[in-house]
């Protein structure tokens, strides 16, 4: 409790007298003097986003249409990389429906669980610091090379959750090898960095009053009616910013794919997540317009998601006051 | 987070009766049984939240255990913890990957990391600035932009930025990885700093600026220490992400010489023999205990600025 909000309430009660005086009769004046400064502070941003966002995005774009191997000019090619994508190339498609399937599953996963998780510490009188801090812990270390390689070497064939599995008579012969299966671990792995969202969802529930659940409880709703009455309306907002924050860092997803499948993407392109096959293509095969194509796809089909997500979040994210 | 949340109470967080009901006081005998009930759940819960735990941190434990296990033990047995600890693991780590000692690689990292902290702190904290505080047109055309490229994946820009420090000979060095944090690339940081900049009380900027200061006065000695938490937690994330981050280090780097830890971990992707488990995980331990560190040093900023990045400011 003590480690919430940091100073800015302190003297934010004050009255301001000094804006009013200032106000009226210096308004131009005040208004050139300010930009020359706001743009001085803003020279670096500005600067990477001319030369290292937008002109990339540009010239990311203008490869898409070319043939380019890094050393000889890029030559134009139209639309031959992106037929060749859609029409030609199952292991595109491959990688397609990998990251789609491991997006599905992933994000849902880890979203329930971190406000299952949540919810569970909110109810808590004490530990609940200890609890959050530990719930978190894999969220950091998680996204490292080394957790990727523990992942691998316990549900590679005779890993621990392998020989769990046999013990109840299962036998899978190790994950890792197994096409189905492979995929999954890279799931699982996600999933178990559910502290991050956790932790947004909790201080979302810390900021739900008291109040309207008595109000509830008033009225006879149960506990299963509050959280679908209360609980989810309420933090309906912070659910769906986990929800876009999940789902765009999914696509994304390379590391553990990386280390599971040996940098491959096998067993039989099962793993060959988006990025993957991307730096395949890039970087290995040098075939940088077909990779550059490759990108605009995601970026594009990222930005389609999001709009999808932005535009169905009106029917259900509630927002209590708008804009704070 | 410009107000405090009202402490939870519990009972009625999870909406029984009992709890919301603390105004009337039922007779003595319901009263007893009532919090013999609530104590039972507390107790459950704890339980819960413990189960879980196990499950999580059993990954790190194994990593740990594994790490000090001898050759034989890891193929042999099942069991958790080592029959015999294996230190010479560690010791065989130390000695690195292709010649190149754990103690340049970890150098290497450190380098890597610390340029970025720096940069991604100066430099966002000066857009934040902007953005929070100062007016200049297209203000609101900029900031959507910004954090439009929160959403951006980062492939979109990789392959040109590739081509452009390739021109530049900047590949093979350490530039690609450090230069773009110093132009504020990472929207996230701006974008939480911006969120805690608004926070603070505008007065303040009104009385320095009567006393005469100009926006970099008021940026550096007013506005700038008060948002010390917020910095603190972009040093932290920015560290222990680009730590962590494999997929530059692998485009941008070939001589093992200036590997990272974690581009040297690669060179164990292909193993699968069960021999080179021991050292492999030793040196995994290893690449981790800066973040471990970090971790224990300052998660109470790190819970904080990944929940209050979450909430509208």
């Amino acid at each position: 409790m003590t480690a919430q909000a940091p100073p800015p309430a302190a003297a934010a009660e004050r009255p301001a007298p000094a804006r009013d005086r200032a106000a009226p009769g210096r308004r131009r004046p005040v208004r050139r003097e300010r930009q020359g400064p706001a743009y001085i502070f803003l020279s670096p941003w500005i600067l990477g986003v001319v030369l290292l966002t937008l002109a990339p995005m540009a010239v990311s774009l203008y490869l898409s249409f070319t043939d380019y191997n890094l050393f000889d000019p890029p030559k134009w090619v139209g639309l031959r990389n992106y037929a060749e994508m859609f029409t030609e190339d199952p292991r595109y498609w491959r990688s397609v429906g990998t990251t789609l399937l491991y997006v599905v599953v992933a994000v849902p996963l880890k979203l329930a669980l971190a406000l299952g998780v949540a919810l569970l510490l909110n109810s808590m009188r004490t530990g609940k610091g200890f609890y959050r801090s530990a719930f978190y812990a894999p969220s950091l270390l998680g996204a490292s090379m080394s957790i990727a390689l523990v992942w691998r070497a316990l549900f590679n064939d005779g890993g621990t959750v392998d020989e769990l599995l046999s013990g109840v008579g299962i036998n899978t012969g190790g994950w890792v090898a197994d096409p189905d299966l492979a995929v999954f671990v890279v799931v699982l792995l996600t999933v178990w960095q559910f502290g991050a969202p956790m932790v947004i969802f909790l201080a979302g529930l810390q900021q739900i009053p008291t109040d309207v659940y008595e109000a509830a409880a008033l009225d006879g709703a149960g506990r299963w009616r509050q959280f679908v009455s209360v609980t989810l309306p309420m933090l309906s907002p912070v659910l769906f910013f986990n929800l876009v924050l999940e789902t765009i860092q999914s696509f994304q997803v390379f590391t553990p794919a990386f280390a599971i499948s040996a940098g491959k993407g096998g067993p039989a392109d099962s793993t060959n997540f988006y990025t993957l096959y991307l730096y395949e293509r890039g970087f290995s095969a040098s075939h940088m317009g077909y990779a550059s194509a490759m990108a605009w796809v995601l970026l594009l089909a990222i930005g389609a998601v999001t709009v999808v997500l932005f535009r169905t979040s009106r029917s259900w994210v509630f927002y209590a006051n708008e804009e704070g | 987070m410009t107000t405090a949340a009202a402490p939870h109470d519990t009972g009625t967080g999870t909406g029984t009766g009992p709890g919301t009901g603390a105004g009337h006081d039922g007779p003595a005998r319901t009263g007893g049984r009532a919090r013999a009930r609530t104590r039972a759940r507390r107790l459950a819960r704890h339980a819960g939240a413990l189960a879980v735990l196990l499950v999580l941190l059993y990954p790190l434990v194994w990593l740990l255990a594994t790490s000090l296990k001898p050759a034989e033990e890891v193929v042999t047995s099942l069991r958790l913890l080592p029959g015999r600890l294996e230190w010479s693991n560690y010791s065989t780590a130390m000695e690195g990957v292709s010649g190149v000692p754990v103690s340049r690689l970890l150098t290497n990292s450190l380098l890597i990391s610390l340029g970025s902290v720096l940069g991604n702190v100066l430099s966002c904290a000066l857009a934040a600035y902007a953005f929070a505080r100062l007016r200049f047109r297209m203000r609101g055309v900029m900031f959507a932009f910004m954090v439009a490229t929160m959403m951006l994946p980062h492939h979109a820009v990789l392959i040109p930025q590739y081509i452009i420090f390739n021109q530049l000979g900047m590949v093979d060095t350490y530039w690609p990885l450090i230069l773009p944090k110093f132009l504020a690339t990472e929207a996230f940081f701006v974008f939480l700093i911006v969120q805690f900049m608004r926070g603070l009380p505008r007065e303040l900027d009104e009385a320095a600026r009567i006393d005469g200061c100009g926006p970099f006065r008021i940026f550096w000695s007013v506005v700038l220490p008060l948002t010390r938490p917020a910095l603190i937690t972009t040093a932290i994330f920015t560290f222990i992400w680009t730590w962590n981050d494999f997929f530059t280090q692998l485009i941008y780097l070939f001589d093992p010489e200036k590997f990272t830890i974690t581009l040297a971990l690669r060179n164990f992707v292909d193993q699968s023999s069960t021999s080179a488990f021991g050292p492999m995980f030793a040196m995994s331990v290893v690449s981790l205990l800066p973040i471990v560190l970090f971790f224990f040093a300052f998660q109470r900023y790190l819970v904080q600025g990944m929940a209050t990045s979450g909430l509208k400011g």
